[in-house]
């Protein structure tokens, strides 16, 4: 493998990109990286972060011919600055941009997976006692929530799918709020205004066109903030998401598409909507993209702010691939035994987000019984908070079914409204 | 006051649109340079430039989509869909976006988006140019759904709905984009409300509840009947979601006979929607059961049979003859 080298084209130069590619000899290429890395053009210089300038040549990427039940993409192929058994690799590419995140910042990512995966599993145990009605684990997807979300700012805004609990939760969402719509005593748990995130959209896709379009308003507006759209790797079939990367492309959206390739859609494996690595598909749109280990939290924050600097800096749209693993079932509802390699399972659980952190502040000498006792009791204490807060939602008022449907009353809806209130009144003077 | 065609009264509302307020952006396919292939954008991407009257890819999804975000950024976007038959990529986005925001997030998120879409037939178009996808919509709660008959209702309905904070669906009469009127662009936009069904023809016998393309045959019509010394009551709804029952209703009660017209399809169309309402409502006050014109249920045919489709004059007089109790074709018919 070649020294990792981190540039990027902007996309009016993708056609002199692919001119090299076809020029390219066999010198090793990395794949991994953003995925239209290859220009010796791309000079972008910036206060605090460099991008570093490659002078290779590119060579188009091994032919994958594989049938579409094929994982795509060797789950390892990828951007890493934390290995599984905790050992910090350097990477020269990628560490100017965790410069800032020493024991202290580590400590604090550390202590947001724990408390986020704590909250994950008080939730399903309390849709198995009966209290939610549904559930959409996160178990194993802490590094790619936790380290994306705690590298936005303020007034950026996310666009997310039903599974980032986590992302939410580092937002600021209240932990009552994350669960209101599992109890289902309202269709969307907070406001968006408030926190930065908009309510999770149940239609796999259509947030990432919503997030660039949000992103087209903060072009027109002047203003520097970022829209982060989050999506699963089912999702990249969907339209939605393809008419998003067009529609980010030609307007130079400064969005983020970031894809958890948790392997799985429900049952389908991820080489059933790719038969290439998801990454690779971004640049086809003129979307740079970076493919990086999703349970290494030091390697999708770096991603992460890459690809938020570039959007902050006029670049548009940047694609993350994070390539992790949905440990838990798709949904409480779910039986994974039906499609699930348990070696496979097995695998992953040794790649865990956590534990690598924890080898690494171990290996520092920072993971005291003072860090891990303060740390179990946060989580604790969320998990009761959360516990405490779904326990008290109680079913909204009958007639509230008639709210808001339109920003004012309409005669129609207050008819019938007025209909049911006198059918209701009924029971009550009986 | 000037005399406009009806695309150029919506021309010019969208123009005052853009001026009243910075947050209004203009988007779809082909409605920069072209100024939309009705023309209908003409010239507003030369006077506010390409960031407010944008030319977007072609993906229904995605303008629709995109304007979502927008308006969570504060904006009052514009959509233009080409043609009736082209919406429904972006049904998804409509249905299960554009419609339950406002409602799920109770009330912290608005979506105020105006859909236009030229509809209906009529042109001697080839097939997904000429339909009347209306009873999509209007079966959405959520949306608004509003259509035009004439020029000043095109100029200020449209204003209207780029006012409103609810999502709007305008359905454009193309057929009727150069029926020219007198248009008063400085009319207040709060004289008459947006969902308010107007009284086109005053009569005693018959109301005749129509819109968008059929309201000038169902004058046709009335004006047809006069002679015969039968008074038909036009009403255009303007509003078809929420509809404007009282008006309906009122007009009922006093003609005791309802025929109502549309070019979309019968089955599950508007037609069944107020017939039904009405029944319910004021029963006791019908002559006849209600009757509709309406489209057959079947797929929009080939230009050469749209004539057989189409409500005209004459279909519309025979149902006014049946509510009547009159010689109509159904008169001893066994089917
Ligand atoms: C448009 C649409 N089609 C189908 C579904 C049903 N569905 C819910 S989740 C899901 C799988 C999504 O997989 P992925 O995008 O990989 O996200 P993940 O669940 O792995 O986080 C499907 C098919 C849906 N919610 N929306």
């Amino acid at each position: 493998m070649g020294r990792r080298s981190l540039a990027v084209v902007p996309w009016p130069d993708i056609g002199q990109w692919c001119l090299e590619l076809h020029k390219s000899d066999g010198a090793a290429m990395e794949r991994n990286m953003l995925r239209q890395d290859v220009s010796r053009t791309a000079v972008r210089t910036s206060a605090d972060h460099r991008v570093p300038v490659t002078d290779r040549t590119p060579q188009e990427p091994p032919l994958r011919v594989s049938p579409g039940a094929e994982p795509a993409g060797p789950p390892d192929d990828v951007l890493q600055l934390l290995t599984p058994e905790g050992v910090r690799r350097s990477h020269a590419d990628l560490d100017d941009w965790v410069a800032d995140v020493g024991d202290d910042e580590l400590a604090a990512l550390y202590e947001d997976m724990v408390v986020v995966r704590r909250l994950d599993l008080e939730a399903t145990a309390l849709q198995r006692q009966g209290e939610l009605g549904l559930w959409p684990p996160l178990l194993g997807q802490e590094a790619a929530q936790v380290g994306s979300a705690r590298a936005l700012r303020r007034d950026d805004f996310v666009f997310s799918s039903y599974r980032e609990n986590a992302v939410a939760y580092c937002r600021g969402v209240d932990l009552t709020d994350l669960v209101r719509v599992w109890r289902g005593t309202t269709a969307s748990g907070w406001d968006p205004f408030a926190v930065g995130m908009a309510t999770p959209t149940i239609i796999i896709g259509a947030q990432t066109l919503h997030a660039t379009g949000y992103a087209m308003g903060c072009v027109k507006d002047g203003a520097d903030s970022v829209a982060v759209a989050y999506f699963g790797d089912g999702a990249t079939s969907e339209g939605d998401v393809n008419e998003a990367m067009v529609f980010a492309a030609t307007f130079r959206a400064p969005v983020v598409f970031f894809c958890q390739n948790n392997q799985f859609a429900i049952s389908e494996p991820v080489g059933l909507v790719a038969v290439r690595p998801l990454a690779d598909r971004a640049p086809g749109f003129g979307i740079p993209s970076l493919r990086v280990d999703g349970n290494d939290v030091l390697a999708v924050t770096a991603a992460t702010r890459i690809a938020l600097d570039r959007a902050r800096r006029g670049e548009g749209p940047t694609f993350i691939e994070a390539v992790t693993y949905r440990r838990g079932p798709h949904t409480t509802s779910d039986d994974p035994t039906r499609y699930v390699d348990p070696a496979v399972a097995e695998e992953w659980c040794a790649k865990d987000p956590i534990l690598r952190v924890e080898r690494l502040l171990e290996s520092r000498g920072r993971l005291t019984a003072e860090l891990t006792a303060a740390v179990t009791e946060h989580a604790d204490a969320a998990a009761a908070e959360m516990r405490r807060g779904c326990l008290g939602l109680e079913a909204p008022p009958p007639l509230s079914v008639f709210d808001h449907v339109y920003t004012a009353p309409t005669s129609w809806l207050e008819r019938q409204k007025s209909q049911y209130a006198a059918y209701l009144a009924m029971f009550e003077e009986a | 006051m000037a005399t406009l065609t009806l695309a150029a009264a919506l021309t010019s509302g969208l123009r005052h649109a853009l001026e009243d307020d910075p947050k209004v952006v203009v988007m779809g396919e082909d409605v920069g340079r072209l100024g939309g292939v009705f023309r209908v954008t003409d010239g507003l991407q030369k006077d506010f430039g390409p960031d407010r009257v944008m030319d977007t890819p072609l993906a229904e999804s995605g303008i629709v989509g995109t304007a979502v975000g927008l308006c969570y950024r504060g904006y009052r976007p514009v959509v233009e869909i080409q043609f009736d038959g082209f919406v429904f990529p972006a049904f998804d986005q409509l249905v299960t976006q554009v419609a339950k925001l406002h409602y799920r997030t109770r009330g912290a998120v608005r979506v105020p988006l105006t859909v236009r879409i030229p509809y209906g037939g009529g042109i001697g178009a080839v097939e997904h140019h000429s339909e009347s996808p209306e009873a999509y919509f209007t079966h959405t709660s959520g949306l608004r759904v509003v259509t035009c008959s004439n020029p000043q209702d095109a100029h200020t309905m449209l204003r209207q709905a780029i006012a409103c904070d609810d999502p709007v669906v305008f359905f454009e009469p193309k057929r009727r984009y150069w029926t020219k009127g007198e248009v008063d662009t400085d009319a207040p936009l709060d004289d008459v409300p947006m969902e308010q069904a107007r009284v086109v023809t005053r009569g005693d016998d018959v109301t005749l509840v129509t819109y968008g393309p059929l309201v000038a045959t169902a004058v046709d019509a009335a004006l047809a009947a006069r002679e015969d010394g039968i008074g038909i009551e036009v009403l255009d709804l303007r509003s078809l979601s929420p509809v404007d029952l009282a008006t309906v209703e009122e007009s009922v009660r006093h003609t005791g006979r309802l025929v109502i017209t549309h070019e979309a399809q019968q089955h599950g169309g508007l037609g069944a929607e107020i017939a039904a309402s009405i029944t319910e409502r004021c029963f006791f006050h019908l002559e006849q059961p209600p009757a509709r014109v309406t489209g057959f249920d079947v797929p929009y045919p080939a230009a050469k049979l749209e004539e057989h489709f189409l409500p005209d004059v004459d279909r519309i007089l025979d149902a006014v003859d049946r509510v009547l109790g009159r010689q109509n074709s159904l008169t001893g018919w066994k089917g």
